[in-house]
């Protein structure tokens, strides 16, 4: 039946929230049955994720009425390409890091698996929603149950990141409320749709206030996409997560920039009239710096878990860049980044943990980890005590595996062919320097060169980086003690490189998507329409009701 | 004058919020926070347009809508202090925690 495909909309999430509810319920004891639950409903969210794309790919934006109240006053959830992408995206990073965690790492705390799942459920909460308010309550689920994951594992260093992140966070969300409000005071709605019609009327000082409005929202979201002044808090805060928990997090920071590149051609678009390209200036200034800073933080780090944040900064800086320039072309080859991208730092930080896994504990950063999970595992809520000490021999081959994967790591990081982070930087620089829309005779701008050449800098302090760490873990060691690392570790690590190749494969079909996305996020005005004219769903027939 | 009092309320808060947060103490940093919150709710409930006497909800039929009061942003103001609450509390569990682990109360964890 029609009318059921319909609510497959809700059903990201849905399904995350009464999983979470329902894994809240069974005791810490029960772990095998919690990581069953919260594997089935991560599974069936991939699934639901992939069908949702294909319909988004089918059709234009398709909007769901919640509680069928009709556009500007309820608040609807809107599919489109780009949060359809976002959502998978989500969901693939997800899969990998919780059959990792599978392993061991979901006993080192409490509650790992509920909140997981209310994580998932903000995370595609916040890619759902058509409504600013809403955004900001899925923003906050999404932020608490990232609290609790920060912590997972305690440990000093942990409860020392974490916080600063809340400060740093609840603070960011003083501002979004006040941007939120402000925007509701001077445009009397909420709603996305409704404010890309409204705000083209607005008067010259309203238009003012607005603006105010959206510069203070945008604190939030680019403490969220970690600008570069704005950033510091995610280098204390990342490297000191538990691996599962900081790949699944390499997706959070790509929120602030999914709500960017949503809100900023919708409402600063075209036809905003003299108020269109506001900010936009800003943000690929911030986006360059962002770059740099981040290109210096990689060449100056040893630690890798560094490394991997200062590469996510180097990313955020990047699609920060891309969304300020605004033009088709280049945001269909920055959300290939932006895939490539996630998935590899996903794929980085848990990789990450098996290598210093080997390495000497005590001597490096990971340290604080491997007592958290020495402490739990003497603890009395470890069932199989089969497990003592995690730096022991393991298989012979386990060197080899992890070296190949780091080498794939590091020729995603840096650019280089075959994997899709050559293919994504390619596609961003052919579209930096030959724009469309000018023709030959404009030239390109001086911000375009600018980008070029830090987008070539940054792949080779990568580069320098990963082969100086690379050849200290990999060969330089005399006496290695190969690291104990489970078959079901190794998987999600392998999966997402294998993804990535795939994704440089079949490089004609998905820049076909993305540059429709990119083209549908540059021009608005059908997913305004699509918004504004959905029918709502005609109420069963009573009996004995003439209606009003 | 309500508007007045209202202003110089949010500043008052606001101000000391801000000043209460950049302290290095994890319990200034807990009621700077405290009262940023009360200072952002008040202002996302200006922002319905301040006045007395007039109801959100409507009660009858007939008359304008000018005779009520904005409800959205008291909605809006509901869930923001349920959030904020709720977000506040965590972060006490995190200090406590903090306390335990370093032994002083100093955001860094170690006295400078």
């Amino acid at each position: 039946m029609d009318g059921w495909a319909h609510h497959l909309i809700i059903a990201p999430i849905a399904l995350p929230l009464v999983a979470g509810a329902l894994l809240a319920v069974y005791s810490e004891r029960r772990q095998f049955l919690k990581g069953l639950i919260n594997l089935v409903s991560t599974l069936s969210t991939l699934y639901i994720a992939i069908v949702l794309l294909q319909k988004a790919d089918s059709s234009a934006a398709s909007v769901y009425l919640l509680g069928n109240w009709p556009a500007p006053f309820g608040i609807v959830l809107v599919l489109d390409r780009l949060s359809a992408l976002m959502l998978l995206l989500t969901s693939v990073l997800a899969c990998a890091a919780l059959i990792f965690s599978l392993a061991r790492w979901h006993t080192a705390g409490a509650h790992f698996h509920t909140l997981f799942q209310f994580l998932l459920m903000g995370v595609n909460g916040t890619f759902l929603t058509g409504d600013l308010f809403n955004l900001f309550v899925f923003f906050e689920v999404m932020l608490a149950s990232s609290y609790g994951l920060l912590l997972h594992g305690s440990g000093p260093r942990r409860v020392q990141a974490s916080l600063h992140y809340i400060v740093v966070n609840l603070t960011a969300s003083f501002f979004f409320l006040v941007g939120v409000s402000l925007v509701y005071g001077v445009t009397g709605t909420l709603n996305m749709a409704d404010l890309a019609v409204r705000i083209p009327a607005l008067s010259a000082e309203n238009r003012m206030l607005l603006q105010a409005a959206a510069a203070i929202l945008g604190i939030a979201f680019l403490t969220k996409a970690a600008m570069w002044p704005l950033g510091f808090w995610l280098l204390s805060a990342y490297p000191a997560a538990a691996a599962p928990v900081a790949a699944v997090f390499a997706v959070l920071s790509k929120v602030g920039i999914y709500v960017l590149l949503r809100l900023s051609p919708m409402l600063f678009g075209t036809p905003a009239g003299e108020g269109a390209g506001f900010g936009s200036t800003l943000l690929l200034a911030g986006g360059l710096a962002t770059i740099a800073f981040g290109i210096l933080g990689v060449l100056a780090s040893q630690a890798m878990a560094r490394i991997a944040g200062f590469c996510l900064l180097v990313s955020s800086g990047t699609l920060l860049a891309a969304v300020g320039l605004s033009d088709p072309e280049i945001t269909g080859g920055a959300l290939l980044y932006l895939v490539s991208s996630t998935l590899t730092i996903g794929a980085f930080f848990l990789l990450i943990e098996l290598i210093e896994r080997g390495q000497n504990p005590g001597a490096d950063v990971i340290a604080t980890t491997a007592e958290a999970l020495r402490e739990n595992e003497q603890g009395e809520d470890v069932e199989d005590g089969g497990e003592e000490g995690e730096v022991g021999t393991g298989y012979a081959g386990t060197p080899a595996i992890l070296g190949a994967c780091f080498v794939g790591c590091a020729l995603l990081l840096i650019g280089l062919p075959p994997m899709s982070g050559f293919v994504a930087k390619l596609a961003l620089l052919a579209a930096l320097l030959a724009p469309a829309g000018q023709g030959a005779a404009a030239g390109i701008p001086m911000a375009n060169w600018i980008f070029t050449v830090l987008l070539l800098l940054s792949g080779l302090a990568a580069l320098l980086t990963l082969s100086r760490v690379g050849i200290r873990a990999f060969w330089a060691p005399v006496d290695a003690v190969i690291p104990r690392v489970l078959v079901v570790e190794f998987v999600p690590v392998i999966a997402l490189l294998l993804l990535t190749l795939g994704l440089a494969i079949q490089g004609g079909p998905v820049m076909r998507y993305l540059d429709e996305t990119a083209r549908a996020v540059h021009a608005p005005s059908s997913y305004v329409e699509r918004v504004l004219a959905a029918p709502r769903v005609p109420a069963p027939k009573v009996p004995g009701e003439a209606g009003r | 004058m309500m508007e007045f009092l209202l202003a110089i309320s949010i500043g008052i808060l606001a101000g000391s919020g801000v000043w209460l947060v950049l302290r290095p103490r994890t319990y200034q940093v807990i009621i700077g926070l405290s009262l940023c919150s009360y200072a952002v709710n008040l202002f996302i409930f200006s922002m319905g347009r301040l006045r007395s006497g007039a109801a959100p909800i409507l009660s009858s039929r007939t008359g304008s809508l000018a005779d009520y009061a904005d409800p959205v942003p008291q909605a809006l103001v509901l869930t923001a202090i349920v959030i904020g609450f709720a977000t506040t509390a965590l972060f006490l569990v995190v200090v406590l925690a903090s306390r335990g682990l370093t032994g002083t109360d100093h955001v860094d964890g170690q006295e400078r």
